[in-house]
């Protein structure tokens, strides 16, 4: 009795803010072991997570633990283990160029290296996406006769065309030599073919590439130094039951490992907190990038021009804007995409359908007029810059790319600078694994080297120029005050200026109530131009496991009504580039729940990032489901 | 029964990849797009794989014909237990014009020369849903064909099949040397897991077959002329009551009208 009323007691408060149903749900864990038998643990543990009528969302094990969960009895899970020099975590530009690096000073030197890239994409590329405008000068540096080796760098840059853009109108602004934006020397490549370039250079050297296993965990030896990852495990339903192709990862061990989960690895979000990485730093903050492929009318291609833009549809308190690249590969193919900082107010804010509408505006449309979409995809991008760097290394491992972030801004380009990270840890770690002794504290291997290294490298003096441009958005006049800031500090003074601009927290925290903005009233997608949602996620081939926990995990799952839903009109289903998020009625009628459309996930992460309540905690589906991009 | 089991895997563009035309017509894109092994294929080597668990039979051969990459799909298959891979080397324009008959040619052959007492394929291959090419191989050796198999069990010499038909389900009794093509609910098909695929990159157990002039793959069967995308769909709109009223309405007299159905 004394239970129960306890119970209906906290579970008043369970509206009420997180803190109320935390220790709810930890008065009822006590509870729960005492009295529980596998039914009454469902239906307490729903009712603690939950008011009565909110169904059950989430099934993961990170939320809902296989050691407590009768079901998981007696199933075998002892994990197969392996050793290798170096394990690496990510497929990307960076994992890569530390891989390449790696083995390049191991055949040099005559040492045997065993170096592993895990990578959750079912081929090396396949999760790639990105504009791109690459500057090749990482590239150069660790592969010199790129060239002649055929990587796909086919398309320099000749035309570099900068907007202001009104509802109806454009304002020219002159790309002066000097300026962030300037591209004269680089290359528009089709990033995944790149990156799928730079694994077969990977596998000549002798890198072991494993696409479609995805790091789910990372694992630590007894002194708490990192000892290596472990893949996901396979074969878990929906309900989070094991089914009878379960089958566990498999464990992979390391002197030390590299995380290059790009940007806002769930990896990385869990080593930030162990090791405390972010304590002398600023938050990171993101935008999300969408992007189509397009092939259109010969008469109006113009290989090697790059447009972009800023203004419309954004007000001027938003940041954002676009790129319009003209590959030059054969075909009329364009590569075109929107910027939206996720540090946007207004919670009826949709990026994709923003994307869609800018593609009308009279000096876009033309462009696309008679041609055909024939890829799309979207994924969210560093925005912090300098300031929220964090540490970079830890016992046992290092963080490289744009997981910890070392994106230019202005210049919008991460992959050299990411690349060079990459070269540099493998720089780093390459003495201490082929000394004599292995001279380490921990039993993982600790390398300061590297971050001291980048301190001194190319990467941390751009990045320290550009540092206070992007914070300069902060002010009354928005995207104005930013580009006369840019103006005077960064072309002028190329940021010698002496103070260091803060960012304005996390991106979470910046949404208003819906109460207190406006709903945007977004034009209908015309079919030709632009398109809907669920025809655009069809497109990025993206599909997963159907009878797997999803893997968008929620904390809490009562929170998405009460909270989301509640105070900002629940902004997931707006932001969410793929469709994941979805109100629909309860079958009662009364009341909202929230769908979550797993399969449609294509691994931007926004929804970790902007989620309000941070309750939404994105974790790694089983390897080799995601988007299959194609080049993009 | 003990012996040797040839299965058969194709690689094919992933299922839940959009297809799109080649701007030339000649055919669907493939560069760069995600592929992996045929859907019925994998429930192939599945059944093998449990048919040596149970010790009915001794080896599991995976076959594939088709370029360089497929031998990623016979590691895969490899990595769900198959003890062996072949890999017929097929490549460039006769890549192009492979289809059933000389696939199934190469089967023939390799079943002889393997001596094989079984022959395991998935029933179809997402891509062109020939469903051929284990009728045709069956026919080529002269052995019985067990197509569409819901359920095998292997009795003495003897194979007792359940095939899904049109009008349910059909239980026959077939006798081996045999071909059994794999349906959908013949099992679950287990994961390549990465301790087994990284066995089968390290023992490199895939030996390459050059398919020779016996096998005739220069020649393609069947020419194909053009490849297009379906035409857009149109809105259906009923014009059965209003219109025949209308034109009457209109000219006074009812004219001859041919009522269109609905477009659906």
């Amino acid at each position: 009795m004394g239970v129960c009323s306890v119970i209906r007691t906290f579970l008043h408060l369970s509206i009420k803010p997180k803190t109320e149903a935390r220790r709810c749900v930890r008065l009822l864990q006590k509870i729960k072991t005492e009295h529980a038998t596998p039914q009454l643990y469902t239906t307490l543990h729903r009712r603690a997570c939950s008011t009565v009528s909110t169904p059950r969302i989430t099934t993961h094990y990170t939320i809902h633990p296989r050691d407590k969960d009768p079901r998981w009895e007696g199933v075998e899970m002892e994990r197969f283990a392996d050793e290798a020099d170096v394990v690496i975590v990510g497929g990307g530009p960076a994992g890569l160029a530390a891989a390449i690096r790696l083995k390049q000073l191991a055949n040099k030197h005559e040492k045997e290296l065993r170096v592993c890239v895990v990578e959750k994409a079912p081929q090396i590329g396949a999760h790639t996406l990105s504009g791109a405008c690459l500057e090749p000068s990482a590239l150069t540096e660790l592969i010199p006769d790129w060239k002649e080796r055929g990587a796909p760098l086919n398309t320099p840059v000749t035309e570099d065309v900068f907007s202001i853009l009104t509802e109806k109108y454009r304002i020219p602004v002159p790309m002066m030599p000097g300026l962030p934006m300037q591209n004269h020397g680089n290359y528009i490549v089709r990033m995944g073919n790149l990156v799928r370039w730079l694994g077969e250079q990977a596998e000549e050297v002798g890198v072991e590439l494993y696409p479609g296993y995805a790091a789910a965990e990372v694992l630590f030896h007894e002194d708490g130094s990192v000892k290596g990852i472990a893949t996901n495990d396979v074969g878990i339903a929906k309900d989070g039951s094991p089914k009878d192709i379960f089958e566990r990862g498999m464990e992979l061990h390391a002197k030390v490992t590299l995380f290059g989960e790009g940007c806002h690895g769930h990896l990385a979000k869990q080593l930030y907190k162990k090791f405390n990485l972010r304590e002398n730093c600023e938050p990171q903050t993101y935008a999300i990038g969408l992007k189509e492929l397009w092939m259109i009318d010969e008469k109006k291609w113009r290989p090697g021009r790059v447009e972009h833009s800023v203004g419309w549809p954004l007000d001027r308190n938003t940041y954002g804007g676009s790129f319009l690249y003209h590959l030059n590969e054969g075909e009329p193919l364009v590569a075109l995409g929107f910027v939206v900082g996720l540090d946007y107010t207004n919670p009826y804010l949709s990026p994709f359908r923003e994307f869609q509408r800018w593609k009308h505006h009279p000096f876009v449309a033309p462009t696309l007029e008679g041609g055909q979409r024939i890829a799309y995809g979207a994924r969210a991008l560093n925005e912090g810059g300098f300031q929220s760097i964090p540490k970079l290394t830890f016992p046992g491992g290092l963080l490289i790319g744009c997981s910890p972030g070392f994106m230019n801004v202005p210049k919008i380009k991460g992959t050299h600078t990411a690349m060079k990270s990459g070269m540099l840890a493998a720089e780093a770690i390459f003495p201490k694994l082929t000394a004599e002794t292995l001279d380490s504290e921990t039993a993982g291997l600790h390398v300061p080297e590297y971050a001291e290294n980048l301190k001194n490298s190319w990467v941390w003096k751009e990045l320290y120029a550009v540092r206070n441009i992007r914070p300069s958005f902060h002010n009354y006049f928005g995207l104005y005050g930013g580009m006369i800031y840019t103006g005077i500090f960064y072309w002028i003074f190329r940021g010698k200026e002496p103070w260091t601009l803060k960012h304005c927290g996390t991106d979470a925290n910046q949404l208003k109530p819906a109460k207190e903005c406006t709903p945007i009233e977004y034009p209908k997608p015309d079919g030709k131009i632009s398109f809907d949602l669920l025809s655009s996620v069809a497109l990025s081939g993206t599909n997963h496991e159907g009878d797997q926990p999803p893997h968008l995990t929620l904390k809490d799952d009562s929170i998405p009504v009460a909270r989301n839903l509640g105070i900002y009109d629940g902004p997931e289903q707006r932001f969410c580039p793929a469709g994941v998020y979805e109100y629909v009625p309860l079958d009662t009628g009364d009341g909202m729940r929230l769908q979550i459309n797993a399969q449609n996930c294509v691994h931007c992460k926004t929804c970790d990032i902007k989620d309000p309540s941070q309750n939404i905690n994105w974790v790694v589906p089983e390897g080799g489901g995601g988007p299959a991009y194609n080049g993009m | 029964m003990s012996g040797r089991v040839l299965v058969g895997v194709k690689r094919v563009i992933d299922y839940a990849v959009k297809i799109r035309v080649k701007p030339d017509n000649t055919g669907v894109v493939t560069d760069g797009v995600k592929h992996s092994m045929n859907p019925f294929c994998e429930i192939a080597v599945e059944e093998a794989v449990k048919l040596k668990e149970k010790k009915l039979i001794k080896e599991v051969v995976a076959v594939s014909c088709g370029p360089q990459q497929s031998q990623e799909t016979i590691r895969t298959a490899l990595a769900m237990g198959a003890d062996r891979g072949i890999h017929v080397d097929v490549s460039g324009k006769d890549y192009e014009n492979l289809g059933p008959l000389q696939v199934s040619k190469i089967l023939a052959a390799l079943a002889k020369q393997e001596d094989a007492q079984l022959i395991l394929l998935g029933k179809q291959a997402i891509d062109d849903d020939c469903n051929q090419t284990g009728q045709m191989t069956a026919a080529l050796l002269d052995w019985p064909q067990g197509t569409f198999a819901s359920e095998v069990s292997l009795e003495g010499d003897k194979i007792n099949l359940v095939r899904e038909i049109d009008g349910g389900l059909e239980h026959i009794k077939i006798n081996t040397p045999a071909v059994i093509t794999a349906d959908l609910r013949l099992n679950t098909p287990r994961y390549a897991t990465l301790p087994n695929i990284m066995d089968s990159l390290m023992n490199n157990e895939t030996e390459l077959h050059k398919p020779n002039h016996r096998t005739s793959l220069c020649v393609g069967l069947i020419p194909l002329f053009e490849t297009v995308a379906p035409e857009d769909m149109q809105g259906g709109t009923d014009r059965s009551g209003a219109m025949l009223r209308h034109t009457v309405l209109q000219s006074g007299k009812p004219k001859r009208i041919i009522l269109s159905c609905l477009c659906i």
